[in-house]
Order: C-alpha cells, then structure tokens, then sequence
C-alpha cells in the first residue's frame, strides 16, 4: 500500500494513557531523587512517612478507613439529595442542607411536645410533603422559564426561610436525636484484627445499612417505576417530557419530596452520631465537593464522591495532618474538589453530553 | 368580536372536524407577533398539511395548537381553538394529551439517555388504562416499526435520526392520540426515510383513524401524502387548497415545488397572496 508512507505518524502523546503514565513516571523519578537529595526531610515525611505508619499499624489505618466510610455514607446521602433535584428541575438545591436540619426538629421538636416517636416520624414525612408543595406553588411554578440562576438564588431564600421558621417553632438551642426510641442500636462492636483492637459504633452500621437499602430502593424506584421513567424523562429533557403530557408542576413535587425523605433520614443519622443542630448545616455544604467529585447529575456519583471524600478526608487528617499542625479535615475536601475541577470539570460520573445532529 | 360568534360554525361542524383554529394571534415575550390571524381546520381523520418557509410560523401554530408556547414565553392573544369540540387554549400540554391531542416536535426531541423502550414507555405516562393495554400498544408499535424493536435497549441518544423519528412518532402513538400535530417530520432524513416515514402516517391514519397536521419544508412529499394543504407566509396563511390543486398551481410549483414552466418569473409579477381579510370573522 502506497499510502502507509504518507500517513501521519501516530502521535502517542494523544493517547490520555500514555500522557498518564509518562505523567506518572515523571513524578516517581523526581520524587526518587528528591528523597535521595533531601536534606530536611521533608519530602520523606510527606510522601514515605505516613505510608511507612500505616504499615506499621493496619488495624488503625483499618479504624480511620472506617471512620472515613461512616462518614463518607451521610455525605453521600446529603449529595443524593441535591442530585435528585439538580436532575429533576435543573435547580441547585441550596436549601438541601437546612431540609436536613429542618426534617431532624421536626422529629425531635413533635417527640418533645410528646408525640409517639413513630408517629412523630410519620407526621415528620407528612410536614416535608407539604413543604414540597408549597415550594413548587410559591417558589418553582411562579419562576418557571426564568434563568438558572435566579432559581438558584430563590433556594437561598427557602434556605433562610427555613432557618428563620425551625428556629422560631422549635427554638435555636442544640437537641437530642431520639436514637433510643427509634430502636437505633447504641454502644460499640470491638473486633480483633490485624493484632490490634478495631472499635466499630452499631450506630454507624446502621446509618452504612439504612443508606445502602435506601440508594437501592431508589434506584429501583427511577429504574422500574412509571414515575420514575418520568423523572429520568423530565431531566433529559423538559420540553420533550412537556410534549408527551409529563406535569412538570406533579414531578417537581414529587422530586422535592423525596430529597425531603432523604433529608429526614440524613437528619436521623446524623443527629444520632453528633447532636441536632443548625451547625449541621454547615457539614452539609460538604456535599458541594462530593457533588464536583462525583458528578452533579449521577447517583452513583454522589455515592462513589462521597466515600471518596469521607474516606479521604479522615485519613489525609490522621497521616498528613500532623505535618501542617493539624486541622485540615475541614479544607481538604474542597482542596480535592478544586483539583477535580481543573482537570475533569463534569466529575468522574457525570452526564456525557450525546449530541448527535 | 364575541366569543358567541366563533364558536358557532366549530360547533356546527362539530362532527367532521376535529380541530379549528379562529383567527389565532400569538406574541412571544410579550411584544414580538408572530402570528398575525391564522385560521384553519383539520377534518377527522384526515392529513393536512401546514407549508411554507423558515419562519413562516408553521412551528408556532402547532405549539399555540398544543400549549407548549407557554415554555417558550409566548402566548395565544386573540382567536380560539377548539379540538374535537371544546375549547382548548387555556389547557396545559398535559390536559390536552389526556384528551388525545399530541405534538410531535420537530428535532425529534427524544430522551437521549433512555432507551428506546423506555421512550416509548414514556408516551404512556398520562393513559390511565392499565398495564395491559399499554403492553399491547407497545407490541402494536414494534409491529408498525420493526427497527425500533431491534433497537429496543440501546440509548435512544445513539440511534440514527430516522430511528429517533420514528421513536418520536411511536412515543406519541403511546399516548392513544386521535390528533398527532407532527413537526418538520423529514428535518435531517434521506430522502428514503422521509418516504418511510410519511408511508407510518398514512398507514396510522387509515388503520388507527389518527388524524395528523403536519408542518413542512418538503411541499412536495407533504403534498403527495396530505388531503389539503395551508401554506403560511409571515404569520398569514396565504392560500389554501386541496392537495391537489396546490400541487397544479403555477405559483406554488414555482417556488415551493422548484419547477417552473417557460420562463423564470420574477417577483414583481406574482400575485400578492394577502387574504387575511376572509379569515377575519
């Protein structure tokens, strides 16, 4: 064949795998010589140190994993919120945080006026169902068409609506999560591994439990169900989902509220580990980086994202913490995100775009 | 005008007309008019045909038709419509798919990250006659387009453009319309597919008695398969006629067919078609 000779040489730098692993290779060589030539060692304490620990001790590298899992799960589920919404009306939730600490008072705040706990949860379910109503009727139906952003800066509204609500109903005072009445189990699971004492809260098995039943009911809800083929339909596309008769004004309601069950559930997690406050709310803020991680528009993203975070954050404060003098399990998450921005700005599940023409 | 007047002759004709548009004006955002009186109707069961330029307001007129204006900020200001007897323009796309109105849009539009099954599923969501029906429709469906039964799991993002047509067509036909109003439906195709697809529409107007309203670029195959046709220009209806006659008429052949007979006509000798004046009731 004639034309092998006027072909273009492949260019191996095109491929990302080959970029990668020159990329990798580059950076194992200058870390190598690095730490050879290092005088202060600070290199060493940075890049051999803190792996030389974790072999040394696998049952506490096994314990801050595990921490970092627990909570990796409740970020995860905060994220899942924001993803339901984010898919269903293209609107960033910022509002998903204070729903959590909302959903958790008005469970404390009825159990405390002396509601039965059960019940207390089922008027709770009944209180966020009404919340997403009154948002699709006041917020969402009044600004349908207009940009994203002013849906955007409305959540910002209901967030410190809320606020200003929760506070004024149930007072602005840290409560107890009733744990004991809901029949979460309490104290602590120590396993034997790996020569040394690995302490596990039931607590925490349970919220890993509760959230994992909860994403795959979920997901059989969006995959299996009329609703939730709905759903999926009104987030490819809302005018070709108006065009077969979906509701939007139905769906929307239908998606607030199930962020509303997940926030509740949040709320009962996490409340048990710590106490419920409006400084949850915060914690909640942490979904953003989980968000950027994972994907703003994937389930599995929030999840995948979530763990990443919850896991990378613990063990980045137990190794490389002490180096910086502590404290950077508030920053790393949003450091990691940052990262991800730069070089993989949809997350590592999000949406590909199909545009064929 | 009253409303009185309007709906008489709809009412009177009730029987053989499924859809009447009167007089209908339609501004976008409030100050842009696009439709400047449109009036048509569209027999039962019949095929009829909206033809005209980019721009004309083909487009517009299915979307005042169907309610999905309001999505784009525009809003039906005069005129009435009436489908199979009852006043519509103030009902939502939802309400009108419920009493078996639907729009097909033009680009297709289905749900690229669903599989075709799941898109023709979705063309179920308002039926309240259970899941047998549907399973039947759906088998009803594959018969009619065998291609979209080979392709029933793969996202519907990845088919071809005829697939995504005729899962669009299919998606509607879920819904057990009796009117699809079905927009630019060869936008894109072959010329084979367009043929194909215009074969579904005549084929669903005689065995399932599905009327349709087309909207076209393509005046030739849009007449060959319609009973009669509008051709729109500028947010007027221009002429109207049978197909038939519209196909034998010198000015359409001359510049919507593409085939002039002797000389080349310049503009100044057509005729002006400003009829607005019988439309106005």
């Amino acid at each position: 064949m004639s034309d092998i000779a006027t072909r273009p040489a492949p260019n191996l730098l095109a491929s990302p795998l080959v970029k990668f692993g020159l990329l990798l290779a580059a950076i194992v060589v200058a870390l190598a010589a690095g730490i050879w030539l290092d005088s202060s060692n600070t290199l060493y304490a940075i890049f051999v140190d803190p792996f030389r620990q974790m072999a040394q001790a696998p049952d506490l590298l096994v314990q801050t994993i595990w921490e970092g899992l627990v909570s990796g799960v409740l970020y995860a589920l905060i994220a899942l919120g924001f993803v339901l919404i984010f898919k269903a009306s293209g609107v960033f939730n910022f509002a998903q945080g204070i729903m959590v600490v909302f959903a958790a008072l008005t469970l404390v705040g009825l159990y405390e006026k002396g509601v039965p706990a059960f019940l207390a949860v089922i008027i709770t379910l009944g209180v966020m169902f009404a919340l997403a109503v009154a948002i699709e009727r006041v917020v969402l139906r009044p600004l349908v068409n207009q940009p994203d952003i002013i849906l955007f800066m409305a959540t910002f509204g209901i967030t410190y609506f809320l606020i200003g609500f929760g506070e004024a109903l149930f007072g602005g005072n840290p409560k107890q999560m009733i744990a004991d009445q809901l029949y979460l189990p309490k104290g602590a699971i120590d396993l034997q591994i790996l020569g040394g004492l690995v302490s596990l809260q039931k607590i925490d098995i349970a919220a890993a439990v509760i959230a994992s039943l909860m994403i795959a009911a979920l997901a059989a809800f969006f995959q299996y169900t009329r609703i939730g083929r709905a759903l999926r339909a009104v987030a490819d596309s809302h005018k070709a989902a108006l065009s077969v008769g979906i509701s939007l004004n139905q769906i929307w309601v239908i998606v607030w509220f199930t962020a509303g069950i997940v926030a509740l559930i949040t709320g009962i997690m996490w409340g048990a580990r710590s106490d419920v406050s409006f400084a949850l709310e915060i914690v909640a803020l942490k979904a953003l980086p989980v968000l950027i991680l994972g994907g703003f528009t994937s389930i599995p993203g929030a999840i995948v994202g979530g763990l990443i975070i919850g896991i990378g954050e613990k063990l980045g404060e137990f190794y490389w913490g002490p180096l910086v003098g502590g404290g950077i399990e508030s920053w790393l998450a949003y450091f990691i995100a940052l990262g991800f921005l730069l070089f993989r700005p949809q997350g590592l599940f999000g949406d590909k775009i199909i545009e064929r023409i | 005008m009253s409303t009185a007047t309007l709906e008489k002759p709809a009412a009177a004709t009730a029987r053989d007309t499924i859809l009447s548009l009167n007089n209908i004006e339609v501004i976008y955002d409030h100050v842009v008019l696009v439709l400047k009186g449109v009036s048509l109707t569209v027999p039962r069961q019949g095929i009829v045909a909206i033809l005209g330029a980019n721009g004309a307001g083909k487009t517009t007129t299915l979307k005042a038709i169907s309610n999905l204006l309001k999505a784009e900020r525009g809003e039906v200001t005069k005129g009435s419509i009436v489908f199979d007897g009852e006043r519509v323009d103030k009902l939502s796309p939802n309400e009108l798919v419920r009493r078996g109105c639907i729009q097909v849009m033009e680009g297709r539009h289905c749900f690229g990250h669903l599989s075709i099954e799941e898109n023709l599923l979705t063309g179920a969501f308002t039926r309240r006659d259970g899941n047998a029906a549907i399973k039947r429709d759906l088998e009803k469906i594959y018969t009619l387009f065998p291609r979209l039964k080979q392709r029933r799991t793969s996202q519907a993002g990845y088919t071809s453009g005829g697939e995504q047509q005729m899962c669009a067509i299919g998606r509607a036909m879920m819904s057990n319309p009796k009117m699809i109003l079905l927009d630019e439906p060869s936008m894109g195709l072959a010329p084979q597919i367009v043929e194909e697809i215009f074969e579904i529409v005549r084929q669903l107007n005689a065995d399932e008695g599905v009327s349709f309203l087309v909207a076209e670029q393509n005046t030739n195959m849009a007449l060959r398969y319609a009973t009669y046709g509008y051709i729109m220009e500028t947010g007027r209806v221009v002429m109207d006629g049978d197909a038939k006659m519209l196909r034998e008429n010198e000015d359409v052949k001359e510049f919507y067919l593409g085939v002039a007979e002797g000389d080349k006509k310049s503009f100044r000798e057509v005729k002006s078609y400003k009829r607005r004046k019988r439309w106005l009731s």
